[in-house]
């Protein structure tokens, strides 16, 4: 953790002092005053400098690259992990390695799992309103892919039969990707049945 | 195993001090037997089991590549 200690006449120029030397803005740190400022009797008589500890601040991104390294370093895997974009509500993270598949898990189990744990960990680091979102070797990507193949496989089925076809269980991130899919796809409606984590997308025929 | 769920326990926790992990080790299986802090016994399972559930998951992969199942026990 970055740290600096250091005194002005007001705390403010305390603080101005201190963010110049760490080289951040305002919003990065955290500002502990160790000593209030004292003018002293007719300007000298126990006058008393500002100090200030500042502190920069860990963000919930660089939290979570450090908690993912020693998770992937405690399961005996080697991974790298960076951040890959951000957006105002998500900062992607990727990991990169040879085990992908163990990080990954059926269906994305385990990636899911883990995702969850970093980001409620990371809230206890950090307010920052954006979530986690972890991704091992483009997984996600193509996950992505095979559910808009697999919601357009099913639409075809149900007009075909004029019967109603369920999906297995999926996260709610994966059950809009099917939504989305068939949003604009006609003879077909959709919806999600059953509780969290068995929800299930439903795809109806219209009528 | 043991290592990797006191770091996530640990990391989830407000007395990471007061977590504790047993593992107790069978021929194809594992048993991870996890004490913390009263007051944070809430902060390991979370609401309907979602935190716990979590936790089972990694475990479980931790204990697939060792060729083994796990299961994974909060004390009180």
């Amino acid at each position: 953790m970055r740290v600096a200690i250091k005194r002005g006449r007001t705390v403010e120029e305390a603080v101005q002092e201190a963010l110049r030397e760490l080289g951040v803005e305002r919003e990065q740190v955290e500002v502990e005053v160790l000593e209030e400022p004292n003018r002293g009797f007719l300007g000298w008589l126990g006058a008393r400098m500002a100090e200030v500890k500042v502190t920069v601040k860990v963000t919930k991104s660089q939290f979570a690259r450090e908690f993912l390294k020693q998770v992937t370093n405690a399961l005996g895997i080697e991974m790298r992990v960076s951040e890959v974009g951000r957006s105002d509500r998500y900062v992607f993270l990727e990991l990169e390695g040879e085990e992908a598949g163990l990080l990954i898990g059926r269906r994305g189990e385990t990636l899911n799992a883990l995702q969850y744990l970093v980001n409620v960990a990371a809230s206890r680091v950090s307010q920052e309103p954006y979530r986690i979102v972890l991704d091992v070797d483009g997984y996600r990507k193509r996950r992505h892919e095979a559910l808009e193949r697999l919601a357009r496989r099913v639409a075809e089925r149900v007009r075909r039969t004029g019967r109603k076809m369920v999906l297995e269980p999926m996260p709610a991130r994966e059950r809009r990707v099917v939504h989305l899919a068939l949003q604009n796809q006609s003879g077909v409606t959709t919806h999600s049945e059953g509780q969290e984590p068995y929800r299930r997308v439903v795809v109806s025929p219209s009528k | 195993m043991r290592e990797l769920l006191l770091l996530l326990a640990k990391a989830l926790v407000d007395h990471p001090d007061q977590v504790q992990v047993q593992q107790v080790e069978g021929q194809q299986s594992v048993i991870l037997e996890i004490r913390v802090a009263p007051e944070d016994v809430g902060k390991i399972i979370g609401k309907q089991g979602r935190i716990i559930r979590a936790i089972r998951a990694v475990i479980k992969a931790a204990a697939a590549k060792e060729g083994k199942k796990a299961a994974v026990e909060v004390l009180q």
